[in-house]
């Protein structure tokens, strides 16, 4: 898998990859799109680039293993959904801003839990992934 | 169009469980995956289907004005197709770890002898 | 009250991380936990005296009408007081029996969880609760017997009376259960009042039968007995306190509680007299022939239990009371004798009656304990064992039913030998000329023999002072018998029949005791007979059910994942196409149909081919590529249907397969082909078969008309309450947020899982 055009190609496509799943993510609530989604796109931009350049070189471009999504994302699901608690609501019920943030919209907790989706959905993928491409080399 | 969509959940199911009864393990993950597709697209198909509007408000208004595709069933294949994808990574994993001990796709290689039975 | 209850299983509890303290030194202050009970109850006895009765409630599950509901009232009290009276003994006797053994906390915990099993059963009004508590007891001395965890019998005995004991409980479950249908209620003391319409019921025979199946159970009835001189393997003090004094008179309990409810029927009372009496002579008989001392024991309190249910089956007035005194008689001196034997073995290391004599000169207080304790079995006059005989006396020669002559002739046979059993453990080991082996023995500390002269001075007391006790006694009758009477029992009665029937007794025993010895020919004439025993016919029965099930396992599980499919799927395709068949014809409402359009069926003929393809091909990567087909053709599908968040999701994941497919089986060799045509065709009809059935069971759904209010629900509110537009994501996220956070949990052990199951090394040596 070491050919030029896939390599090239995929230089240019991960970053509009990765925007487009942060768009996808961001957008959920309004339009067809959400943290599930995101995060498969994402997680399909990083194995791109692993076909490309091998997947020992995307775990070195990502810093830290991708497992570290999963409990980052899961506390912050869990967070989200427990924050309502603290100001006398049910779990779960929707908190939000009062105003509109410029580009992000109506920011509100089920936004965060969304994004802890996106990142778990990221970690377990990759996990599985890097982790079978990783013993098959064995 | 109900009707060709009954057919193909019917196909998608008749060659799961035909590929279930294979013998080979790969096989058997192939069936797991068609039935799921098939479940999937019956529980689709019974929602109710409405052609071309997805169940999302338009940007000016707050409350839907015209028909909308039902969001429930969309709700819970979503869920089951993420799921599945857990699963079928697992069973992959398993499967190759299966053959790297056995060297063999073959379930029958899999059994104790006979003779060790209780 | 509830603290009260509960204190038990707070030791239990504590027991798990003071372990270590219980062993040293703690052990020797537990019985205060009992002993507080105990005060507590006494306190009580003030109110019920009174004539009232206490009533504590607190919800537990008021859904469903199941409370932590208690109820005091003569009986519960009279058990109460039995449980943490005999209970403060127990703990204090155990702490020196069993010193030095290295599970003592965890046997404090058991008899603590035990405690509180037997003191929610007695005093729970609520009937499910009292069934919860019912199986506790089970629990905890099922755990009890075995506390000889290394000992095999120990470990069988336990076994046994487990699933005898459960096995009663479940039917008592089911009788509960239909009692409180058709009583409309949970509570014990309301049932009372349907208590003419639960008699009434074409389910009444039933609702004895399992009522009868608990409680002979645990009470130890004839067929199911065997258990309880299994259970002898026990250590002592457990045997003295659950299997002489408390947990198997549970049963009793049971039935006394019911009396007033399912009573005074002629079906309730002919079969309790019937089992009763049989258990009674039966267990009376069989306890001639025993020279363990705990053996001897086991029987004479099998044949006691016989009493009890016999006095409760003859149903007068008379039989009540008799019961009621039964309970405490019986309770007192056959405590003494487990807890004399106890220290008898303790002391000399062996329990066979024909090995010990003469031990009165080196362990004097127990010997006096064991003989006050004997005679009061006897029933010997000044003891309270004698005011116990007479009642039954009372009660078999007043009553109404059947033959009196012939049950009193029962009765009296029954205390001969109870009787003689008594003085033959009580007496006997102190008599006579000390052995060689034994003029060593110690007395050991007084833990060892103080209980046990406790309540052989409680045998003497209450025997002096019967009317002490009549004022308790009567309350306890009148629960029983569900209205109130008076009584007053008296030492002295005068010369009369009831007497006469005493002096007969007591002869008799005297007779038999002092004639007797158990010879080795009888053991062995004896055993022959093991062949007819329950014991023996229902190892047979277990035995057989095991092989059965062996066998059926061997055939239904033989290995080929193929075959499970395969009964599943035709036992499937078999049960819904009986139900379809039988329904109404599947009719086609074409009108309402969506037209088909060209692209549709042109996605169609893409995916069947695929699937097609997917099937027959020999090449793993043709198969792989087939199978993305379809599941890009579902995606294209549900671009058309509306659900563009599924559209995506399915593309994405559904290249994410392919790369993981392609990681891991591009390695592996093509398909064999291992079946021949043959099973494949029929692998075929079967398959399709099983498709023809959910497509007939889709349409006849479509068929239906649905009345949706969960969608439409979601629609209106999903801007209103949640602030979003696109209603699937608010649904995942928002409304049933919950639903996500657990699949994400699961798609994170799917990925752990993963991990961990790749990085397991396979050893060279495992790949045999």
């Amino acid at each position: 898998m070491k050919n030029i055009i896939l390599r090239t190609a995929t230089a240019y496509l991960i970053p509009l990859l990765l925007l487009f799943s942060v768009f996808l993510l961001l957008r959920g609530h309004y339009h067809p799109g959400g943290g599930f989604v995101g995060g498969l796109v994402a997680s399909i931009a990083f194995v791109l680039h692993g076909f490309a350049f091998k997947m020992q070189n995307t775990l070195r471009l990502m810093k830290f293993h991708p497992s570290k999504f999963i409990p980052v994302g899961l506390s912050v699901s869990i967070i989200s959904s427990i924050l309502p608690m603290f100001f006398k609501k049910p779990v779960m019920t929707g908190l939000w801003l009062n105003k509109p943030l410029p580009i992000l919209g109506n920011v509100g907790t089920s936004l965060f839990f969304d994004i802890g989706v996106y990142l778990v959905v990221i970690g377990v993928t990759l996990n599985i992934l890097f982790t079978i491409s990783d013993s098959g080399q064995q | 169009m109900e009707l060709l969509l009954v057919i193909m959940i019917a196909i998608l199911y008749a060659s799961g469980i035909f590929m279930l009864l294979r013998r080979s393990m790969v096989r058997l993950l192939m069936g797991i995956i068609l039935i799921g597709n098939g479940a999937n697209l019956l529980i689709f198909l019974l929602g109710g289907i409405t052609p071309g509007k997805p169940p999302v408000i338009a940007e000016t208004k707050s409350v839907f004005t015209e028909a909308y595709a039902d969001p429930v069933p969309q709700a819970l294949i979503l869920t089951a197709i993420v799921i599945s994808f857990g699963i079928q990574s697992f069973a992959i994993v398993l499967l190759r770890q299966v053959y790297r001990l056995l060297e063999s796709d073959d379930l029958d290689d899999l059994n104790t002898p006979l003779e060790e039975d209780i | 009250m509830i603290l009260t209850i509960f204190s038990g299983l707070i030791l239990a509890l504590f027991c798990v991380p003071f372990g270590r303290q219980i062993n040293k030194k703690l052990s020797n202050f537990l019985f205060l936990i009992p002993l507080s009970g105990f005060i507590y109850f006494l306190l009580q006895l003030p109110l019920i005296l009174a004539g009232q009765t206490k009533t504590v409630r607190y919800e537990w599950v008021p859904t469903f009408g199941i409370n932590l509901d208690f109820y005091l009232d003569g009986l519960s009290l009279l058990f109460s007081l039995l449980i943490t009276g005999i209970g403060t003994l127990i703990f204090l006797y155990a702490a020196a029996y069993l010193k030095g053994k290295q599970y003592l906390s965890r046997f404090y915990g058991y008899l603590g969880l035990f405690m509180t099993a037997m003191l929610g059963l007695v005093s729970s009004n609520n009937i499910i609760l009292l069934f919860v508590f019912w199986e506790l007891t089970s629990i905890s001395s099922f755990f009890l017997i075995g506390f000889d965890n290394e000992n095999e019998e120990a470990q069988k005995s336990a076994l046994t009376a487990l699933t005898i004991t459960g096995g009663g409980g479940l039917l008592l479950l089911g009788g509960v259960i239909l009692m409180s249908n058709i009583a409309e209620t949970y509570s014990i003391k309301a049932m009372v009042f349907s208590a003419e319409e639960l008699k009434n019921h074409s389910w009444y025979g039933f609702i004895l039968l399992s009522i009868f199946a608990g409680a002979f159970t645990k009470s130890a009835q004839f067929p199911f007995h065997f258990w309880l001189p299994n259970a002898m393997k026990a250590p002592t003090p457990v045997s003295a306190y659950l299997h002489s004094a408390t947990m198997v008179k549970a049963g009793i309990y049971l039935l006394a509680r019911f009396t007033p409810i399912l009573g005074n029927t002629s079906l309730w009372n002919y079969s309790l007299m019937f089992v009763g009496g049989i258990t009674m002579l039966y267990a009376a008989f069989h306890s001639l022939f025993r020279v363990d001392m705990k053996g001897i024991l086991a029987y004479s309190t099998i044949s006691a239990l016989g009493i009890l249910v016999f006095l409760l089956g003859i149903g007068t007035k008379d039989a009540y009371i008799a019961a009621s005194v039964f309970i405490l008689v019986h309770a007192l001196y056959k405590a003494t004798l487990f807890l004399v034997t106890g220290t008898v073995d303790y002391a000399t290391g062996t329990r066979d009656i024909r090995a010990l004599a003469g031990l009165r000169k080196v362990l004097l207080p127990v010997a006096i304990a064991g003989i006050i304790a004997a005679l009061s079995s006897a029933g010997v006059p000044l003891f309270y064992g004698f005011i116990g005989k007479d009642l039954i006396y009372e009660a078999t020669t007043h009553s109404f039913s059947l033959d009196s002559t012939f049950l009193t002739v029962a009765a009296i046979l029954t205390n001969i030998f109870i009787g003689y059993s008594g003085l033959l453990v009580g007496i006997k080991p102190f008599t006579g000329k000390l052995s060689e082996e034994h003029s060593t023995v110690r007395l050991p500390g007084w833990k060892l023999w103080l209980p046990p002269f406790i309540l052989a001075f409680c045998c003497i007391i209450f025997g002096c002072f019967p009317g002490r006790t009549s004022g308790l006694m009567s309350y306890v009758a009148s629960a029983i018998a569900g209205k109130h009477f008076n009584l007053d029992l008296k030492l002295w009665h005068g010369v009369n029949t009831v007497f006469l029937l005493s002096m007969i007794t007591l002869t008799g025993t005297a007779f038999i005791y002092f004639s007797r010895r158990v010879t080795n020919r009888e053991l062995i004439i004896l055993s022959t007979f093991n062949k007819l025993a329950p014991a023996y016919l229902v190892k047979k029965v277990t035995d057989g059910l095991l092989a059965f099930a062996k066998k059926f396992t061997n055939t239904m599980h033989n290995g080929y994942l193929r075959n499970y499919t395969m009964t599943i799927v035709l036992f499937m395709v078999g049960i819904l196409s009986f139900k379809l068949l039988n329904g109404t014809p599947l009719t086609i409402d074409w009108y309402h149909l969506s037209p088909v359009s060209f692209y549709e069926v042109t996605v169609a003929i893409l995916m069947l081919g695929a699937i097609f393809l997917s099937a027959i091909t020999k090449s793993r990567l043709t198969a792989l590529v087939a199978l993305s087909v379809v599941g890009y053709a579902i995606c294209i599908l549900y671009v058309m249907y509306g659900a563009p968040d599924l559209a995506m999701t399915q593309f994405a994941i559904d290249t994410l397969t392919v790369v993981l497919f392609v990681l891991v089986l591009f390695k592996l060799p093509p398909f064999l082909n291992f079946t021949n045509t043959k099973i494949k065709l029929r692998d075929g009809l079967i398959s399709s078969a099983f498709g023809g059935i959910i497509g007939w069971i889709a349409l006849t759904v479509l068929n239906e008309s649905v009345n949706k209010e969960v969608s439409p629900y979601y629609a209106e509110n999903v801007y209103k309450l949640a602030k979003g537009k696109n209603v699937v994501n608010v649904i995942l996220v928002d409304f049933r947020g919950f639903d996500t956070m657990f699949e994400i949990i699961v798609l994170a052990m799917a990925s752990i899982g993963v991990y961990s199951l790749l990085k397991v090394k396979v050893k060279k040596s495992e790949r045999e």
